[in-house]
């Protein structure tokens, strides 16, 4: 994964859970990694996909009316 | 040996369940939902997955609308407790287990108003339903089916009685979720409270709610409060679905048990797995009806659960089951099965019913081996 990619922040585990499920099921590449220090304090998971997805993944997130955090972009 | 006492849990369990319990333990069983590394998220995914499977199994839209519980008992006192303050009304029946009848008796010495409608064929219980209503009824709470005798209460028409009123509508699934095809939407459910452990073929230690999308949850005071893996920067309990009402580590291990179980009669089709379990109590039945000295108590719809009652007229109830049990290694259960209120509506009360409940791993050749030892009893005894 070199591109470039942003995580996706949600409320709670559930929720990141169903997003990277939903995403699968459309064949997009994501993965659920722990929430980067800097974006928040809280100890759980957000969901880190490709920028040139955002789109697709958007409309999953408007389909499905997922409440989320914020999108943030992706530093190593 | 023959077990014919489903309603009360089912057995034995699809050879599944037990694997992905297994599978669980040895392979998965992090924290889910709390600490974020790889088996944490595995183990999440497993009881995401289980949420899925039941939203697509209710026609539910959003699995995490699914809050699961310890049971339908701790499902139903979630939203009876939670809900329903002194002064408001609530509906319910006569055929209710004491998972409805005792949280409501408790409450109405707080002040809830209750209204029992004794049971009686639809139209007319439909009719006394709607009359029941008042300008403070905030809740009508109804069986699915019952574990007495298989009545299978018209929902569709109470949900839409509700829904005309503005009163939010809940169902005890416990005897059909997974026996009966339900769709949330169709049959005009609100809330729905299920139990894993019977036709599910999920573990004990398993159920929850079914919360539709337009029902407006925070109206439910959460009766649990704690951890929840989310928003652990606040002392204050999150307000969105699942995590308000699912404090505290879940029940991973049943909940992966679940799911396989789930899975197992989503594969078998619901509506055939009813077809087939009610060819067995109707097998039975059919003998029942016709044998002298035997009393059989038929539910007062047309369609039922595969559950029977029925007493040998000389024999108490407890002395038949046990007779079955020690003499032929038959498992049935006989008394009050929980429910004085439905025991007390079909004229079972005090002395109760001996109950027969089929799940899908009974046989015609079972029903064969009960129907003669209930006739060598009616003989012997």
């Amino acid at each position: 994964m070199k591109e470039a990619r942003s995580v996706i922040l949600f409320y709670s585990s559930s929720a990141a859970l169903k997003m990277e499920s939903l995403a699968k099921s459309e064949n997009l590449v994501v993965k659920l990694i722990p929430i980067p220090r800097d974006l928040s304090s809280d100890c759980g998971i957000c969901l880190l996909v490709l920028n040139d997805d955002m789109e697709e993944i958007k409309t999953i997130i408007d389909n499905h009316r997922i409440e989320y955090e914020g999108i943030h972009d992706y530093m190593v | 040996m023959i077990y014919v006492d489903n309603a009360a849990t089912s057995f034995p369990k699809p050879g599944e369940v037990g694997r992905a319990m297994l599978d669980y333990l040895e392979n998965k069983s992090a924290n889910p939902g709390r600490s974020a590394h790889r088996l944490s998220i595995e183990a999440g995914r497993a009881i995401y997955r289980t949420r899925e499977n039941l939203a697509r199994l209710l026609d539910l839209k959003d699995p995490l609308r699914i809050v699961f519980c310890l049971n339908a008992t701790e499902a139903l006192n979630l939203v009876i407790r939670g809900f329903l303050e002194p002064g408001m009304h609530v509906i319910t029946s006569s055929m209710e287990h004491n998972s409805v009848m005792r949280p409501l008796r408790n409450l109405e010495k707080k002040g809830v108003e209750i209204t029992v409608i004794r049971d009686k064929e639809d139209e007319l219980f439909i009719n006394d339903l709607e009359k029941s209503i008042k300008k403070n009824t905030a809740l009508i709470l109804l069986n699915h089916a019952s574990n007495v005798n298989g009545r299978i209460f018209p929902i569709k028409s109470a949900g839409k009685i509700a829904e005309k009123n503005g009163i939010l509508f809940m169902i005890d699934a416990a005897q059909s979720a997974g026996c009966i095809p339900i769709d949330m939407y169709e049959d005009n459910i609100n809330i729905l409270a299920f139990t894993g452990h019977k036709s599910l073929y999920g573990p004990q230690g398993t159920g929850g709610l079914a919360i539709r999308d337009d029902v407006d949850f925070t109206r439910i005071k959460t009766l649990k409060t704690g951890g929840t893996g989310s928003k652990s920067e606040k002392e204050e309990q999150p307000t969105f679905l699942p995590d308000m009402f699912e404090s505290g580590t879940p029940n991973g291990v049943g909940l992966s048990g679940l799911n396989a179980g789930i899975e197992f009669i989503t594969a078998r089709k619901i509506n055939e797995i009813h077809d087939f379990e009610i060819s067995l109590a109707h097998e039975l039945k059919s003998y029942l009806k016709k044998s002298a000295g035997i009393t059989i108590y038929e539910p007062l719809s047309e369609d039922s659960t595969a559950t029977v009652s029925f007493n040998i007229d000389r024999l108490p109830s407890s002395k038949v089951a046990m007779i079955l049990d020690e003499k032929y290694e038959i498992m049935t259960r006989a008394g009050l099965h929980c429910a004085p209120s439905a025991h007390k509506s079909i004229g079972s009360f005090p002395s109760g019913t001996v109950r027969i409940s089929f799940g899908i791993f009974n046989t015609y050749e079972h029903v064969e081996k009960l129907i003669d030892a209930i006739i060598e009893i009616s003989r012997d005894f």
